[in-house]
């Protein structure tokens, strides 16, 4: 086990071409949008039959991912995003709705386009890597249709790209889970798909593994130019390989953007507590359209609809938004403390007993029952109707 | 407890005789070639023998793996009419001995049979293939033997899901063909094991080839031994078997020890493949032809056949005939369950090498011929009643040889034989009983007599009855052995079936036949109740 960290750790330097990876990262926000939408779900709804009638886990879900785009969905489970994708690969039926491939329909209610004909990857949750056949036979396994030449050049190429070289003619039992998923990888990428699924890649693995390994799919996706949907439940694996996240919960899409925007940009209180951390402070509605709080008055970008002069409303106030200053008058009282080696999570009590979190580098120890002084930094105002 | 397991269990090897003397005897039998043996073999029997049982393993092997492969993809994959319920029927062809499928096959299909009668009065002369013959012997073995496929391929499909072949989908390969080139290689490991117990099986088998009048290795044995009373030929002949069938022994061993590689991650909703119009129907219409040619037609006809005997048939005799077969089979049972759980509680103990294999040799009776166990349990006991002559006659028991008029040669064959089928039940069971379990009852004080006494026994009651009853069962079905190592005139219902088709009498043959075969559904059905979940 050990000597299979190791070894992964060594790949992983090759994997991650660091230019690739950086200028990849700060594209990420302003995504060009002139590709054409590679995958369109229009008002998608699943269903499985119940005893009682079909029992619906996803209804009126729509989006649009672009060629060469990674998209996750992200959400708890017993969410619907495995279904979704099962649907997506035509192992499921629709209810209604429509799934379209790069402009062509491969789904709507009562018709289903056959997986082996829909030219799409997938990456299963627990690889499914055929027990029968050696590395290399497992990643020619979809070029099946191809000349023996034509095969054995593209499972090299595959070999080197996911750099299991050296491990084509060993068997699936042989390999450590890291490697299983990069041979599950390999498989689905051969064909050359025009989408690649992936059902929780990486929860079969070590948990010190997961987030290096995310990125290091996401590196290989980029590379290849390939177009994935991602399922997942983590939202720090969703963060760290997709550009675009889709929050599904309650059989619902939540919000679909990127990252950056889930996380700041929370489009309802779900997302803004499903995502990252954060507490809520009450305010107060004015009559010029601002917020004033405990901490101070804010004018936020946008507000929900409705809202009057005098009603209370909940703004949404991360840990990063609080920032420590001895030098403030605001004073706060320590509640708990957690230690997160760079940082300490602080939970903070604020005169009137509303509480609020605070990451404040760890040479700042306090101790609990202490007042200390804060200063609030909101740059992204985002505030919700009590 | 460290000083006892580092020992192996030497009252093992006791255990493991039965066994090993004869295998022991038989393959020493090539320690004194005898050439003049050899150049009769040579030339009147070996070429027979050796071409018919190779054809025959060719053609029951096709036969099994296609039905039981065939039948377990359907009824475990997909979803079509009835299902559900061949999904256990299926197997009850197991219930029928391949001897009583045999001499109905005949019965109904041989030239005198109501069949060809029928065709003849209505076409007029005809000429049909012959079905005494190979052919006919093979669809037999086909029909009987093909559930231990099915059991196997079954159990492998239900536990690889159908993720295998999804992934095989998504990579552009349409159902058919995964099937080919996913489901059936992956799966190897246990039809592939399926096969090679058929196989055993068929060259275990006697009264199938004997009504069948081809010759095999058990016919050639029984005639040299019962006809010619040539013990060499018989042995040396005996000899042969036994490579094959350690051979096979090989191959399962192999293909059992794959299975923990092609194992995968058991999906929990497996969704069957509903199958299309015209599929659905033709699937029902072959699950319902094999069951009705394995089972319903011969069933109805050894009923039809026994109603219209039983009344001038039926005498003390029979009674005599179910006597012998119960005390034989409830007393195999007693022993067997009783050594197999020794071996089983050995094995626990003295987990080492030495003691291991020994286990594994007491239990290999099950791939040897009964045939084979016979004669090389018969020749050591025969040399043993030389030895003990004047002993006898010092007693004054006369006329000596006196072990061999007994049952014991039998008993102990067929322990031999059935061993493997009681001790792994137990075996199973035991594994659910915990060392620390076990520790804990020491600590409070029992010895291992006690500990036998009070834990194990009460804790593994479900698995020493059901060995016994399966044990009884396979004893009761069993004909090479009593066939061959009886006490003159000591009949039981398995030698009035051979002994009523060896003349031709089918219908005087259906009536011990429903008999073992009534007996013989009791395990079938506590299998089925086992398997359905």
């Amino acid at each position: 086990m050990q000597s299979d960290l190791m070894q992964i750790d060594l790949m992983q330097t090759d994997l991650m071409q660091s230019d690739l990876m950086q200028t990849d990262l700060m594209q990420r926000d302003s995504m060009p949008n002139q590709r054409l939408p590679a995958l369109e779900l229009n008002d998608l709804t699943l269903s499985y039959p119940g005893t009682r009638g079909p029992q619906v886990v996803l209804s009126g879900v729509s989006l649009s991912l672009n060629q060469g785009e990674i998209a996750c969905l992200l959400g708890p489970s017993g969410c619907g995003k495995t279904t979704a994708l099962r649907a997506i690969a035509g192992f499921h039926p629709l209810q209604s709705g429509s799934i379209r491939l790069l402009q062509q329909e491969v789904g709507r209610a009562g018709y289903q386009l056959a997986p082996e004909h829909r030219n799409m990857g997938m990456v299963f949750q627990d690889y499914a890597l055929f027990p029968h056949l050696s590395v290399a036979d497992n990643i020619g396994f979809g070029l099946y249709r191809r000349s023996k030449r034509e095969r054995e050049q593209r499972v090299a190429q595959m070999l080197e790209l996911v750099g299991l070289r050296e491990l084509a003619q060993s068997a699936p039992h042989q390999l450590s889970g890291g490697q299983q998923q990069r041979v599950a990888l390999a498989r689905a990428l051969a064909p050359q798909p025009a989408l690649l699924l992936m059902d929780e890649p990486f929860s079969n693995l070590d948990v010190t593994l997961r987030e290096r390994l995310a990125l290091e799919v996401r590196g290989l996706l980029k590379q290849t130019g390939t177009t994935a949907v991602i399922v997942t439940h983590d939202q720090l694996e969703a963060f760290a390989v997709a550009d675009r996240v889709a929050v599904l919960a309650e059989g619902r899409l939540q919000q679909w953007g990127t990252p950056m925007q889930l996380y700041h940009r929370p489009q309802n209180r779900f997302v803004a507590r499903f995502i990252g951390e954060g507490m809520m402070l009450q305010g107060e509605m004015s009559a010029d359209g601002k917020i004033s709080t405990e901490l101070g008055v804010f004018k936020p970008e946008s507000l929900p609809e409705g809202l009057n002069h005098g009603d209370v409303v909940d703004l949404l106030v991360r840990p990063d938004d609080i920032q420590h200053d001895d030098a403030s008058p605001l004073q706060a009282r320590v509640l708990a403390k957690a230690f997160r080696g760079a940082q300490f999570l602080y939970t903070l009590a604020l005169p009137s007993g509303q509480q609020l979190l605070s990451l404040v580098p760890s040479h700042h120890d306090h101790a609990i029952g202490e007042a200390i002084g804060i200063r609030l930094e909101l740059d992204h105002q985002v505030c919700f109707a009590a | 407890m460290s000083s006892v397991a580092d020992k192996p269990a030497w009252s093992v090897l006791w255990l493991a005789l039965p066994t090993l003397m004869p295998l022991t005897v038989v393959l020493g039998s090539w320690l004194h070639p005898q050439p003049e043996v050899w150049a009769h073999l040579n030339e009147f029997v070996l070429p027979a023998v050796l071409k018919n049982t190779l054809l025959m393993a060719l053609g029951v092997a096709a036969i099994v793996s296609v039905l039981g492969v065939g039948l377990a993809w359907l009824t475990s994959v997909c979803e079509f009419p009835g299902r559900r319920w061949f999904a256990w029927s299926l197997v009850l062809p197991l219930a029928l001995p391949a001897y009583v499928l045999a001499s109905v096959m005949v019965g109904l299909f041989d030239y005198s049979g109501p069949l060809q009668t029928l065709l003849r009065s209505v076409l007029g002369p005809l000429s049909l293939p012959p079905t005494r013959s190979m052919g006919g012997a093979i669809v037999v073995f086909g029909l009987v033997l093909y559930p231990y496929v099915y059991l196997l391929a079954r159990q492998a499909f239900l536990t690889q899901g159908k993720r295998s072949l999804e992934a095989a989908q998504t990579l552009g390969m349409p159902r058919w063909l995964a099937f080919f080139r996913v489901a059936l290689p992956m799966s190897r490991p246990w039809w592939a094991a399926g096969i090679t117990l058929a196989l055993m099986e068929m060259l275990a088998d006697f009264g199938t080839v004997a009504i069948f009048n081809v010759d095999t290795f058990t016919t050639a044995i029984y005639k040299a031994w019962l006809a010619l009373f040539n013990l060499p030929v018989a042995s040396q002949l005996a000899s042969l078997l036994a490579l094959a069938v350690l051979l096979l022994v090989w191959f399962e061993q192999r293909a059992i020890a794959q299975r923990q590689y092609a194992a995968n991650a058991v999906d929990a909703r497996l969704e069957r493949l509903q199958l299309s119009g015209v599929a659905r129907w033709l699937a029902c219409a072959a699950c319902a032809a094999v069951l009705l040619f394995a089972f319903v037609i011969p069933l109805l006809q050894l009923m039809v056949w026994a109603y219209a005997v039983v009344r001038h048939d039926w005498d003390d005799r029979y009674w005599q005939f179910i006597g012998h077969s119960l005390m034989l089979s409830s007393l195999s049972a007693l022993i067997v369950v009783a050594v197999g759980l020794w071996l089983a509680y050995a094995q626990r103990q003295h987990p080492d090498l030495i003691t291991r294999l020994l286990v594994r040799t007491s239990t290999l009776g099950y791939a040897l011929p009964g045939i084979l166990l016979s004669v090389g349990l018969f020749i050591p006991v025969a040399w043993l009643d030389q030895q003990l002559h004047p002993l006898w006659q010092s007693w004054g028991v006369d006329p000596a040889p006196v072990l061999k008029g007994t049952l014991l040669v039998m008993l102990l064959a067929i322990s031999a034989r059935f061993m493997a089928v009681g001790f792994e039940p137990m075996q199973a069971e035991m594994q659910r009983i915990t060392l620390s379990q076990q520790q804990a009852a020491h600590s409070l004080g029992l010895n291992r007599w006690g500990v036998l006494h009070k834990l194990y026994l009460p804790l593994l009651r479900s698995g020493w009855l059901g060995a016994s009853l399966l044990v009884f069962v396979e004893v009761m079905k069993e004909m090479p052995i009593t066939l061959m190592t009886r006490p003159f005139g000591w009949d039981t219902l398995a030698v009035r079936v051979y002994e009523m088709s060896a003349e031709g009498m089918w219908d005087r043959a259906a009536l011990p036949s429903l008999c073992i075969v009534l007996v013989g559904l009791l395990p079938v059905l506590l299998l089925v109740r086992q398997s359905e979940r």
